[in-house]
């Protein structure tokens, strides 16, 4: 096994860590909307700048796997 | 069943007109090199180029050129990057001067004294030449300039509107834009900066939200296939630089304590705190650099991939569920532009406002 598919393989875990933390983000932001629209608003921004933390740490992934 | 088979070749070329720059260069890289290889082709999509690429035309390549810049001992030497005639594989040597320059790869090189073709070492790297310093005009740097034109025309516009009406009502293109910048004021500067110290950084806030917008829009583009801005690392590490530099400058007594001397807890913890802080306050910038890079240019390589589908199978049935996913792909990637700018835009706020808070008890 080259090193190309090693690193894709490192893609396609970091792609799963994030799908699965926003998706957890994204779940718990709709109940909390659902909840409470008032403040729907403040819950989507802050749930837009909770994913792009997660989504950083699968881009530093994704990064390194094409650095390889 | 002829009809239908026809029909939907129809539609597939319509569509794959509407992206035809992409699709005119696939073929044209299949014919030159014989086997297509899709790696090559989207890297050379989303790099920067000497020129704008548009499509090929009975083997010709139909392109804008730019011009290219280099700063050699002490010289400044100029020529059109049409002299290299669309020649990328280091064939074509352009002499300026004396010197001899050889385009390998989208990057100039500069040919040893005597040599007269580009030669290469064992790791397939040119060993006789070598990069001069390159201030060219590329289609980045041409696309930048445009949509500083354009920001300037748009907010210029605005000003004057609001300086024209006598209730400060805005008319307009105005109109448009209030709502925008109101956006940036209010739902990111104040949210995260607070009420009082707030003004300060809006000039900063509003110039990168609508910069970073306007160029993830033209990269999208598809005629000037990919002139990929804010895809690149150079212009996104140069911006999160600036953030960096102003959550630096602006930081209060309270930051650099919480970064330093870790307050409220004992002291063996805040001596290994520190440089975990310190870390931290680097890997910020670091972060907005690549996420802004990778999701832009991930964009790009997603639909250029679905692209490339159609040439690997060598078959046209291919092309209509690619250029639906392509068009599908397209049309999150206009959200995206939007939210990676915001993204952007707030999390620089967030900085400034961790910099600038005070000390509560």
């Amino acid at each position: 096994m080259d090193l190309g598919s090693i690193a894709a393989i490192g893609a396609g875990l970091a792609a799963i860590g994030a799908g699965l933390g926003i998706g957890k983000i994204g779940g718990q932001a709709m109940e909390a909307m659902a909840r409470q629209p008032e403040i729907h608003g403040k819950i989507q921004s802050s749930a837009l700048i909770l994913a792009a933390f997660v989504e950083a740490v699968a881009l530093f992934a994704v990064v390194v796997s094409f650095l390889k | 069943m002829g009809v239908e088979t026809l029909k939907i070749k129809l539609l597939a070329i319509l569509l794959m007109c509407s992206f035809s720059g992409f699709c005119s260069e696939n073929t044209s890289d299949k014919k030159e090199q014989g086997e297509f290889n899709p790696k090559e082709m989207i890297l050379h999509h989303v790099k920067d180029a000497y020129g704008f690429h548009l499509w090929d035309w009975d083997g010709h390549s139909v392109s804008i050129p730019l011009p290219v810049l280099l700063w050699v001992d002490g010289e400044l030497i100029s020529f059109m990057s049409s002299e290299f005639h669309h020649d990328s594989n280091g064939e074509v040597v352009v002499e300026r001067n004396g010197h001899r320059f050889v385009n390998y790869h989208e990057k100039i090189y500069q040919l040893a004294s005597g040599a007269s073709a580009l030669a290469f070492n064992e790791d397939h790297y040119p060993s006789n030449a070598s990069k001069p310093l390159d201030i060219s005009i590329t289609k980045n740097v041409f696309m930048m300039w445009i949509s500083v034109l354009v920001l300037l025309l748009l907010f210029i516009t605005t000003a004057r509107k609001y300086k024209q009406s006598t209730q400060n009502v805005p008319t307009g293109i105005a109109g448009f834009m209030e709502p925008l910048i109101l956006f940036v004021r209010d739902e990111i500067a104040i949210t995260m900066i607070g009420k009082h110290k707030y003004k300060r950084y809006m000039p900063y806030l509003l110039t990168i939200f609508f910069f970073i917008w306007i160029n993830n829009i033209f990269g999208l583009i598809p005629i000037i296939n990919g002139a990929n801005l804010s895809g690149n690392i150079a212009f996104t590490f140069t911006l999160a630089t600036f953030t960096f530099i102003v959550t630096t400058f602006s930081g209060n007594k309270n930051y650099w304590k919480h970064i330093f001397w870790m307050p409220g807890v004992p002291v063996p913890m805040k001596i290994f705190l520190a440089p975990i802080e310190v870390i931290g306050m680097l890997v910020k910038p670091i972060s907005l650099m690549i996420r802004l890079f990778a999701n832009i240019t991930a964009g790009h390589i997603i639909i250029l991939a679905l692209m490339s589908l159609i040439f690997m199978f060598k078959t046209i049935a291919v092309a209509p569920v690619s250029v639906l996913f392509a068009l599908f792909i397209a049309v999150i990637e206009i959200i995206v532009t939007a939210i990676q700018a915001y993204i952007f835009t707030v999390l620089s706020a967030l900085y400034f406002g961790m910099a600038t808070e005070e000390e509560h008890h």
